[in-house]
């Protein structure tokens, strides 16, 4: 399988770009803890009916670091002139979307992992009893945000403004994203915790449809 | 020139057809009163939004598969018209709300999802406004474009399954709910009319739109030769 095996040499690529200087990974958690602070000043955090809000503050944090971590994506290829030599290394340009995305995936996945204790301590939410469903709709959550961004910084990337640009067309179009993950994580928090299933089934709807469009559109995105 | 001047005229008059029925052959509300007569500018209003927002999609996959600029004008026109009408939806529906309900606004499914819908095609706007390249504006706006219009569903199913606690819709809703067969009939003939005013809007958005195309072509060789 030509894909698979070009994706994964891309996707190696990707690892080693950022863990040769980690800066996308350091910036995002430190962007993160900001905006956890930020909240606690606008309400109390610790009280009772705070909790109720702890999921959705959560994956507003995730959602808006995920805006601006998707940047670089294409832009790194853009600035260094790399995008033609990258059409050109593959056979199938599909791959060079499943290695973004899948690197994209794994940063978001990592970064809300190492923020989720901080997050338990700092909001007094138990999140390791449900560990487990949690990393799932994390997953499933960051694989469809880093699909549709994936597709959309490889326009925002060729666009003015840039910067700006990009959270206004991926954040309406992550609002079922949104919802659903909320929704999941909402019952995984509550004193008596529950695994909503339809959430979970919304997801992977997302997902697939979204990967299914990148698949079928994604090689006019790399158009020059 | 004399064919536009007709065709205006024409949805014109069924513009003032349409507003006629709505006030004086359609009967009054019983629970609402004269208040719910602005359904027949809402509701018609959001229907041919719609349409034209499949219109943008379909004019989207054409122009990723043809490349002809024609499709591009289609798709920004369709997209801007489209918006208009969304507007007038989310405006009316507000004026209607707030008598009856006794709020402006709910976060319910239908609300919600059509924000979601408006703010989705205002982005789409703007990123044309901020490619400068024409064929790589048309290109990427398509693309945006298309994804746009697949979230669509997938805003309304999430909302509409976890975020929803209020009234049925009546068009369309559940058995027992429904409209007045003459109200029915209102519905469909204001429809009518508010789909002739947009395929009026759209034409000379259209036109306008190729004339641009043209101006900057012209624009382009001036500065070559």
């Amino acid at each position: 399988m030509s894909l698979l095996s070009n994706a994964a040499v891309l996707l190696g690529k990707e690892l080693r770009t950022e863990f040769r200087s980690r800066e996308l990974l350091t910036t995002t958690v430190v962007f993160i803890l900001v905006i956890i602070v930020l909240f606690s000043f606008t309400f109390d955090p610790t009280s009772v009916e705070s909790r109720r809000f702890a999921a959705s503050l959560l994956w507003l944090a995730f959602l808006f670091a995920a805006s601006l971590m998707l940047q670089p994506c294409f832009l790194r290829e853009q600035n260094n002139d790399t995008l033609s030599a990258l059409r050109l290394s593959v056979t199938d340009p599909f791959s060079i979307f499943v290695a973004k995305l899948v690197a994209n995936t794994l940063f978001l996945l990592l970064t809300e992992l190492l923020m989720l204790p901080v997050f338990s301590i700092l909001f007094n939410v138990p999140v390791f009893p449900v560990i487990g469903q949690l990393v799932l709709v994390l997953f499933l959550g960051s694989l469809g945000v880093s699909i549709a961004g994936t597709a959309l910084s490889a326009i925002s990337a060729q666009a003015r403004m840039r910067e700006l640009l990009l959270p206004l067309l991926l954040l309406p179009l992550l609002a079922p994203v949104l919802v659903a993950s909320t929704q999941v994580t909402v019952g995984l928090l509550d004193t008596t915790p529950f695994m909503e299933w339809k959430g979970i089934g919304f997801l992977v709807i997302f997902d697939a449809v979204f990967l299914t469009a990148l698949w079928l559109f994604g090689e006019y995105l790399l158009e020059e | 020139m004399m064919k536009h001047t007709l065709g205006g005229a024409a949805v014109v008059l069924l513009l003032l057809a349409a507003a006629y029925a709505a006030f004086f052959i359609a009967p009054t509300d019983i629970k609402q009163g004269l208040v719910y007569r602005i359904l027949f500018l809402h509701v018609s209003s959001a229907w041919t939004g719609l349409t034209a927002f499949f219109i943008c999609f379909v004019a989207n996959l054409m122009y990723v598969w043809r490349r002809t600029p024609r499709w591009d004008w289609l798709g920004i026109s369709a997209a801007e018209v489209g918006l208009a009408f969304t507007t007038v939806v989310l405006v009316t529906g507000p004026i209607w709300a707030h008598p009856v309900w006794g709020i402006w606004w709910t976060w319910d499914a239908r609300l919600t999802s059509t924000f979601v819908l408006w703010l989705l095609y205002v982005s789409y706007l703007l990123l044309r406004t901020l490619v400068e390249e024409p064929d790589r504006r048309a290109l990427f706006s398509a693309l945006f474009g298309i994804f746009a219009f697949i979230d669509v569903p997938l805003v309304f199913g999430s909302i509409r399954w976890w975020r929803t606690q209020h009234p049925q819709p009546i068009v369309m809703g559940e058995p027992g709910s429904g409209l007045d067969p003459t109200m029915w009939s209102v519905l469909r003939f204001s429809w009518l009319a508010m789909l002739g005013l947009m395929t009026l809007l759209l034409l000379a958005r259209y036109r306008l739109e190729a004339m641009r195309g043209d101006l900057e072509i012209l624009r382009r060789e001036g500065e070559a030769a």
